[in-house]
């Protein structure tokens, strides 16, 4: 019934919106982030995994970054006044509907939500591992600086520059088909646990040994972690001699290490300038997985070549363009794992 | 596992003194270091001639494929737009070029920038630690204000917060170590002296600086035209706003 319903264009009401009846910590709209004013001081935000964000976009029909939610924390019980295609990606989550006729939620895959429904994504299947969810015609909140993105420090973007709420109405935008039938979708990306990297400005001023232990000891995720940065656990690395260094600009990505010696992986929230050594960069191709580490597993540093790092990025982009493709002509996987 | 690193060696090299420290982040981002090594603060006339080359920059930013350009103490970090083809090397090696090139031709601008008056509520409420700024430097508190709204200062860069201005200029007699013990949170509008700096916080936030007043004005909003009160190269004063009764 459900391959029925997306072959008619689902029409939001003006007005269409999406209530939170339910949030646990930390859910909150992102979109591909907020570029060109770091040197006012505002951070990036956006989806930690913009991969995610894509393919779940992708499969709806929706601009590749209109706003989703990003979940990181059960139980989110959302109520459906209305019809709604969603599609789930990223780290999946235990979720119900509690329509008799409800289809499972996959991520990856295109769900439709009947108007009454109530729909309830209980806890990760990978504790402190990202899941995001998309909605046909996008989270329709305001743009601020030319995102729809939650500046949860700034307190401005998404939906009053803070978390979701108990109560909380989501506006939902003008309705798109969706390019994939419900139950079809595509397969999720994996993390790998591996971080490529290129040497920081700060990497000679450290020791041999230090340089050593970056990249060959396993760092484990810190509890203290957030979307402002990944902590890591290890043996602490230590500088040649103290730099004294004036404040300059920083960005996602950058392995800063402060004076305990254990570094700081910068994420999307992190602050535009700051003054810690920094002996390495992550490449951007990798930069998603930063939303899929649970605290307590390990990552590893693997140093690559410029040359290397920009290939990954050309395929990454490839892998894009390639699924915008195959999801235009429905060349995608049925939740059994056949291809159509 | 190698750690000898070719690819961090500085790009460039130019024959002018000092020789600007370039490196990269990543794939699409680079830094350029304009202060000597081991130079904890860039001086005002490099400071100035960094909003020089900002200001030749911004005008080629869509040209130059800048996402970014972010100007920080004695230093600017620039992003490009995208890296997802194969030419972004030889992008990035024209962009190190174009902006050495640049910072060797630009004059320091000698402009004050605009100056922009800053009302302070000192002391009391506002200012919960102007007693402690007291003791430590051995001023009044009548003295501390007299001599933070005598200053004429310089807004270096922004960061840390949207609207955050990195001052120059305090008086050396006001400087003080931060609090042991930062606060959990400091009031938006707070205008606070940590080590020997000056700042105005635009929102609130933890913070182990030493407040001494409070300023009504907004410091960031995303809603104006223009987001942040004080962008780099302005001149800031403070005037002693009246308590209110």
């Amino acid at each position: 019934m459900s391959d029925a319903l997306t072959e008619a264009l689902i029409e939001n009401p003006v007005g269409a919106f999406i209530e939170v009846i339910r949030c646990g910590a930390l859910t909150t709209i992102q979109d591909a982030g907020r570029h060109g004013f770091r040197h006012l001081g505002v951070s990036q935000t956006g989806a930690l995994d913009p991969i995610a964000m894509q393919q779940a976009n992708l499969l709806l029909g929706n601009a590749p970054d209109a706003a989703v939610l990003e979940i990181s924390v059960g139980p989110l019980v959302l109520h459906f006044p209305q019809d709604c295609a969603i599609a789930m990606s990223g780290s999946g989550f235990a979720a119900a509907r509690n329509a008799p006729d409800a289809t499972a939620l996959l991520p990856g895959h295109v769900s439709i939500i009947h108007s009454g429904e109530t729909l309830t994504l209980n806890k990760p299947l990978i504790p402190g591992a990202r899941c995001y969810l998309a909605f046909s015609g996008g989270i329709d909140v305001p743009t601020v600086l030319g995102s729809r993105s939650t500046d949860m420090q700034a307190g401005f973007g998404g939906l009053e520059g803070r978390a979701l709420q108990a109560g909380d109405k989501l506006p939902i935008g003008a309705a798109t088909q969706p390019l994939v039938k419900a139950g079809r979708g595509i397969r999720p990306l994996s993390p790998s646990h591996i971080l490529r990297a290129l040497p920081g400005p700060d990497y000679e001023s450290f020791t041999t040994d230090s340089q050593v232990l970056l990249w060959s000891q396993p760092w484990r995720i810190s509890h203290q972690s957030n979307r402002m940065g990944l902590r890591l656990k290890g043996t602490a690395l230590q500088l040649e001699q103290t730099l004294d260094q004036p404040s300059a600009g920083v960005l996602p990505g950058d392995v800063q290490v402060p004076p305990d010696g254990l570094p700081i992986v910068l994420a999307n929230d992190a602050q535009t300038i700051g003054g810690y050594p920094r002996i390495a960069s992550v490449i951007r191709a990798d930069l998603w997985q930063l939303a899929h580490f649970p605290p307590g597993t390990s990552v590893y540093f693997v140093l690559v070549s410029l040359q290397e790092a920009i290939a990954a990025s050309a395929r990454q982009a490839h892998y894009l363009k390639r699924l915008q493709e195959l999801v235009a002509t429905e060349q995608v996987f049925s939740a059994s794992g056949s291809c159509k | 596992m190698t750690t000898n690193i070719a690819s961090h060696e500085p790009l460039v090299a130019t024959p002018l003194a000092p020789t600007p420290r370039v490196s990269r982040l990543a794939e699409d981002a680079l830094l350029f270091q304009f202060t000597a090594a081991g130079e904890s603060r860039p001086t005002l006339p490099l400071q100035q001639r960094l909003w020089a080359l900002v200001e030749a920059l911004e005008s080629r930013r869509a040209e130059l494929g800048l996402l970014e350009i972010v100007p920080g103490m004695g230093n600017l970090l620039l992003r490009v737009a995208s890296t997802d083809n194969l030419s972004t090397q030889t992008r990035i090696d024209t962009l190190t070029d174009h902006v050495l090139t640049c910072w060797n031709s630009v004059s320091p601008t000698d402009s004050p920038g605009r100056t922009i008056t800053i009302p302070v509520t000192y002391g009391g409420e506002a200012g919960p630690d102007l007693q402690t700024v007291a003791a430590h430097t051995g001023l009044s508190g009548d003295a501390i204000i007299a001599r933070h709204s005598a200053g004429l200062y310089r807004v270096f860069c922004l960061g840390f917060q949207p609207g955050f201005a990195y001052l120059g200029g305090l008086d050396p007699a006001l400087a003080i170590p931060r609090r042991a013990t930062p606060r959990l949170s400091i009031p938006a509008g707070s205008v606070a002296i940590g080590g020997n700096q000056t700042a105005v916080y635009p929102s609130a936030s933890p913070g182990g600086w030493h407040i001494i007043g409070r300023t009504a004005l907004m410091l960031f909003d995303p809603s104006r035209e223009q987001p942040a009160l004080l962008i780099a190269g302005d001149t800031v004063r403070f005037v002693a706003a009246r308590s209110a009764p």
